[in-house]
């Protein structure tokens, strides 16, 4: 049998000033279809994409919270937050948003906050690392 | 594994978000933008300079710094053309920083 690959997909830009974070969403839950490792790393300005209590209504968008707190649901459950982009945006890890919660304890699961050593490694086992 | 970047280190921290994740070992292609963060002499260039200290195989693509004028370039940063680009790419798994 073939190796699963393993894809990373790193959000580096923030919410809602342009499509990346959306389209970016999208690809992770076609990506979710298909039998890949899949790792998401937020980090740089993409960190924003991950605060909770997100109101897009104003703006006539449909917005991508609930969107997050399914990702769980889709096998997606290795979220990542770079530490250093987080503290330097004033944002702790109680700022983030749900994406999923545990199956047994049915407590929310939060991204968890990683130091860039962690990432690193994580990165130089990737087949496949994808911008967003 | 090899990172690309096509930002300028002036207007835009993917660089310094690059230099921050690059493991030893690693290989750095900077293109088209990216290729200013080469030039010697500028507030940037320590960036360059520091990385090659632990990673010597740092890449500029020739065309883009050419289209640039970009003459002094930072000393131990390789020069490519298109072929040595794809030569890195069949060799490396690739970090596209867009």
């Amino acid at each position: 049998m073939a190796e699963v690959k393993k894809i990373m997909f790193t959000v580096r830009k923030a919410p809602h000033g342009s499509i990346y974070v959306y389209e970016g969403l999208e690809v992770k839950l076609i990506m979710a279809a298909y039998d890949a490792d899949i790792s998401v790393v937020f980090m740089d300005d993409g960190v924003f994409a991950l605060q909770k209590g997100q109101n897009t209504k104003a703006l006539g968008i449909k917005g991508f919270e609930a969107t997050y707190g399914a990702l769980v649901d889709y096998e997606i459950s290795k979220i990542y937050v770079d530490r250093e982009s987080l503290l330097s945006r004033g944002m702790t890890e109680a700022d983030l948003l749900v994406i999923g919660e545990d199956e047994e304890s049915e407590e929310p699961l939060h991204p968890q906050v990683v130091d860039a050593d962690f990432i690193a490694n994580l990165m130089a086992q990737q087949h496949n690392i994808l911008c967003f | 594994m090899l990172h690309t970047v096509n930002k300028s280190p002036f207007q835009n921290g993917t660089l310094a978000s690059c230099l921050r994740f690059m493991n030893s070992g690693d290989v750095l292609l900077l293109l088209e933008d990216g290729v200013l963060a080469a030039a010697a002499g500028t507030r940037c260039s320590a960036m360059i300079e520091q990385l090659l200290q632990s990673n010597p195989e740092v890449y500029a693509l020739t065309a883009d710094l050419d289209a640039r004028g970009l003459k002094r370039v930072i000393p131990g940063v390789k020069q490519i053309d298109y072929e040595g680009f794809v030569d890195l790419v069949a060799q490396h798994s690739m970090h596209a920083w867009l």
